[in-house]
């Protein structure tokens, strides 16, 4: 089965000031699309083959397979989530869930930042649901996927350095202030 | 307490392989920021663990108590790291080593060529933000990488004469998403008299 990059549900130039045309250029027309390229080049023949992409994120031993299969799929989840009508707060379900777990939504967007922040190197930082139903913060490595542990994504920062090295390079912070004026928390929700 | 070194050059002395722009940003933002990080995370602990230099540092992390100790690694081995990176290149250099350097590139290695394609697909292989390195281990050279800013003196897999940079930070204002044509590139910065002069003293000790 070959994986397709998923085409962005907004224009080039729809995120900025906030993620230029350029970044977006790179990271999903080049980052992107090199993962997706990649996994096609080295699913066939093996099992992981015919697998849609969680099933090859969660089966797939470390290495190169699980790599770019969990890029793909990371990648898909944060371009997906992100929107030139993002921001603000979530409503609903979400947001009562957010104000339950973390005190308030000010509270989560701090403990949120703090774990993009603090992924050191290449990485993710995610908020997911357990199968309990419960929200946790995480903060993944590399191509490290929520997935693997048996949590459902909700919201992902890419916070590998191509996600914003062109438009804030080393202000690794001041891309985290930008990111919460474009989450699209309607999307966002879908998975809770 | 630890100081960023100055550069042995110009920012613009490295173009154009390396541009002035990440220079700056490079040495004077991120190696800066893990110097300061160093210190702050030494601030407080006994003068035995807080005044060794910084390779003993390296040698020496499970001696840090365990709340400071990713801090230190993190950035003692970020500053480390720049630190010897920063030595090894140079304007005008690149070309071959000669020499006992060069002899021990070729018995390890079986030629020069060889080990620049090794050390390429070091450099290549490592997903997500590290470091490639030839490092002396027991006498004989070797290539390898490691993950974010840990390095050879960690794990004691060897004492590193050369490490290139592959965090995106090092090549994407230039380079952006081709790492492969950044890692060309290096090999016409490589100041091969810095290399052998570390591979001599890795060989005295």
């Amino acid at each position: 089965m070959e994986h397709k990059l998923p085409e962005l549900p907004y224009s080039k130039d729809a995120l900025a000031p906030h993620l230029s045309a350029e970044t977006l250029e790179f990271h999903h027309g080049k980052h992107h699309a090199t993962y997706v390229a990649n996994l096609n080049k080295l699913i066939p023949g093996t099992p992981f083959a015919d697998l849609p992409i969680e099933e090859i994120v969660k089966k797939a031993p470390a290495g190169p397979i699980f790599n770019n299969a969990a890029q793909v799929y990371n990648h898909t989840f944060y371009f997906l989530r992100l929107s030139p009508k993002g921001g603000g707060a979530p409503a609903g379900k979400l947001g009562a869930a957010i104000q339950k777990e973390f005190g308030s939504f000010e509270e989560f967007q701090k403990k949120f930042t703090e774990t993009a922040m603090n992924t050191f190197g290449s990485g993710w930082a995610w908020l997911v649901r357990d199968k309990d139903g419960r929200l946790h913060l995480r903060s993944t490595s590399n191509a490290g996927c929520p997935l693997t542990a048996g949590e459902t994504p909700i919201l992902t920062c890419d916070v590998w350095e191509h996600a914003y090295y062109i438009d804030y390079r080393n202000a690794r912070a001041k891309y985290l202030e930008a990111f919460w004026k474009i989450v699209d928390w309607k999307k966002a929700a879908e998975n809770f | 307490m630890f100081t960023l070194p100055e550069l042995p050059y110009s920012h613009e002395a490295l173009e154009p392989y390396i541009d002035k722009r990440t220079m700056e940003i490079h040495h004077g933002a991120h190696h800066a920021g893990y110097v300061n990080n160093l210190n702050k995370a030494l601030e407080g602990l006994p003068p035995a663990l807080s005044g060794m230099v910084i390779e003993q540092l390296m040698r020496n992390l499970s001696e840090i108590p365990e709340p400071k100790r990713t801090a230190v690694r993190n950035n003692g081995g970020g500053h480390f790291n720049h630190s010897l990176f920063w030595t090894v290149l140079g304007p005008g250099k690149g070309g071959k080593p000669s020499g006992d350097l060069a002899g021990a590139i070729d018995k390890a290695f079986g030629s020069f060529e060889k080990f620049k394609e090794t050390f390429e697909a070091a450099s290549m292989g490592r997903f997500g933000s590290g470091w490639a390195w030839l490092s002396i281990k027991d006498g004989k050279l070797l290539v390898h990488s490691t993950p974010n800013q840990d390095n050879p003196l960690m794990d004691g897999s060897g004492v590193p004469i050369l490490g290139l940079d592959v965090w995106e930070h090092a090549y994407y204002l230039k380079y952006q998403n081709k790492r492969a044509d950044y890692v060309k590139a290096f090999w016409n910065l490589v100041n091969w008299d810095e290399v052998a002069r570390r591979y001599a003293q890795a060989v005295r000790r």
